[in-house]
């Protein structure tokens, strides 16, 4: 099948989708990424859809990650880094040169795989997105911290300790955290770089349920290989491999009927 | 002799010629500390720190001496600490890498390694010459300042990059500009190594006494150093004019110096040892 059939054959799938808002929130047009020689990404198009959660997987390396981080622009300072091709979010290309880079990433926020909270307290971490946009309001500072941590269900657990140092929470703890601080500067997109794979089944079950809630505000973007959780939580499934998109269709079809033998082998632990 | 013993024995004699490599220089500034302590603990009273030097060896004092070593000491830090701290961020984390930030990569290595009397030299030609400072405590201190930059610069590198890369990425994910990563993240996490960098280079800069003698430092100061335009001296080069003096009195006096200068290197020290630790201990990753 050729690169044109799969992508003819992406577009109809999607329009089988009828739970999902059909407005597009990203859309990705002919990105290929280089690192100094090695073409990391082939010929990517896509579109995200507000609202939703979409998902990449794939085996290590095929670019899923990458292909993430152009959406927030994090590759810019890597070393070799260079991209052809347009991504627009909300209609506005992001790549365009009197975009400001730190706006953006106000609107399109990101968790990490590791949770990575600052050396400093609770409240400083999620507070730190609002003050560096030069905010002094106390009061304000305070109901947004609040509301965040609220947001991720972490408020009753950390109410009391607030200037406790961020790095003495647990694992799922402070992934939470990461996601409160990122839902404080009120993004409308959360990139999210296989967030659970460092956590145990508890807190990962407790961030899958949080997923859930912040889908009707966020569209979510997630990196994962927990098949399981694509399976339960995720409205959109795609499918990288060597840095070529496979296959993209709802979570749906791509575990119960892909059309790609690639995407089959994969799903079932075949390969990957 | 089987190999097991024979390997066993390897492994002792190496254990003993450890133990041996070891004590030599332990015992080595014993004996220096202790010779110089009998020499001059007697010597040493307010009486000693709070006297000008003089041709008798009983009234000589090290008040212009550790003065002015304290004068650079300060001049010196307010000179090399933002520009040593600066050109560190600059080089980590805005420089693009590449054939020219190798060179200076390389050249800073190599100037952290040239002996401290070619910095003088060229301290007289720009500073005093040139810049027409003259023998001025200013002219000292930016002198020192040459010489311990690629230090700084060095271990303020270090020092960033044992921060973790995440720290910074999360800072960027929220919308922070570089500046703002770097002020509100980066470097109150690297403060403490940056910090033991600066302070131990100062604490060699004023141990230095070639630099300084080039440009211009003089061994006799009658007065206490005033500003920073004053001529000066410091405690290295007061020394080192006593113990080339014949009388005996003078080694007693250049003893008891030494014994100040000592205890001023190891409070220095002492400061960055502390520092490391309570910045480890604040910073666990």
């Amino acid at each position: 099948m050729t690169t044109t059939d799969i992508k003819e054959n992406n577009k109809a799938s999607i329009t089988e989708i009828d739970n999902l808002s059909k407005n597009i929130k990203i859309e990705a047009r002919n990105i290929d990424v280089f690192y100094s020689e090695f073409k990391a990404l082939k010929d990517i198009n896509m579109n995200i859809y507000e609202n939703s959660v979409t998902a990449f997987i794939g085996p290590s390396g095929c670019g899923k990650s990458t292909f993430l981080r152009c959406l927030n622009r994090m590759n810019d300072y890597i070393d070799g880094f260079k991209m052809k091709g347009e991504i627009l979010i909300d209609n506005k290309k992001i790549y365009w040169k009197n975009v400001v880079v730190e706006e953006l990433r106000k609107q399109v926020g990101m968790v990490f795989q590791k949770p990575n909270p600052f050396p400093k307290s609770i409240f400083d971490n999620v507070a730190y997105g609002i003050r560096i946009q030069g905010v002094k309001d106390k009061k304000f500072i305070e109901e947004r911290v609040e509301l965040s941590l609220k947001q991720v269900a972490l408020w009753d657990e950390v109410k009391d300790n607030l200037k406790k140092g961020a790095l003495a929470l647990s694992g799922g703890q402070q992934q939470r955290l990461c996601i409160a601080r990122t839902l404080a500067v009120e993004p409308s997109v959360i990139l999210m770089d296989e967030p659970t794979s460092a956590l145990d089944p508890i807190s990962t079950a407790k961030i899958e349920e949080l997923l859930f809630e912040l889908k009707k505000q966020y569209t979510i973007v997630i990196v994962t290989n927990n098949m399981k959780q694509t399976a339960r939580i995720i409205d959109m499934t795609t499918f990288y491999y060597m840095g070529e998109l496979i296959e993209y269709d709802s979570t749906k079809n791509i575990f119960t009927k892909p059309k790609q033998e690639k995407t089959q082998n994969y799903i079932t632990g075949r390969f990957g | 002799m089987t190999n097991a013993t024979k390997n066993r024995l390897i492994d002792k004699t190496f254990l003993m010629f450890g133990i041996l490599a070891t004590l030599f220089g332990i015992v080595i500034l014993c004996i220096f500390i202790g010779n110089i302590f009998a020499d001059g603990i007697s010597r040493l009273s307010f009486d000693f720190l709070e006297s000008l030097p003089s041709r008798k060896p009983e009234k000589a004092g090290i008040l212009t001496a550790w003065t002015g070593t304290l004068w650079i000491l300060g001049l010196t830090t307010l000179v090399a600490f933002p520009l040593g701290v600066g050109a560190g961020i600059y080089l980590e984390e805005y420089a693009k890498k590449g054939w020219l930030s190798n060179i200076l990569e390389i050249n800073i290595a190599n100037l952290a390694g040239v002996p401290s009397i070619i910095y003088g030299l060229l301290g007289l030609e720009i500073f005093v010459r040139v810049m027409g400072l003259g023998g001025s405590l200013l002219a000292g201190s930016f002198t020192l300042s040459l010489l311990i930059l690629p230090i700084i610069i060095v271990s303020t590198r270090e020092a960033i990059k044992a921060v973790p890369k995440s720290i910074k990425e999360a800072a960027f994910a929220l919308g922070a500009t570089k500046w703002q990563a770097i002020w509100s993240q980066i470097l109150p996490a690297s403060m403490g190594g940056i910090l033991t960098g600066v302070i131990l280079s100062i604490s060699r800069a004023i141990g230095e006494t070639a630099p300084l003698i080039v440009v211009g430092a003089l061994a006799y100061v009658p007065f206490v150093a005033k500003s920073p335009m004053d001529e000066f001296t410091v405690l290295p080069i007061q020394i080192f004019n006593w113990v080339s003096r014949p009388q005996h009195g003078f080694i007693v006096n250049a003893a008891a110096a030494i014994l100040i200068l000592l205890s001023i290197t190891f409070v220095m020290n002492g400061i960055a040892v502390y520092l490391r630790n309570r910045w480890q201990k604040k910073v666990k990753w």
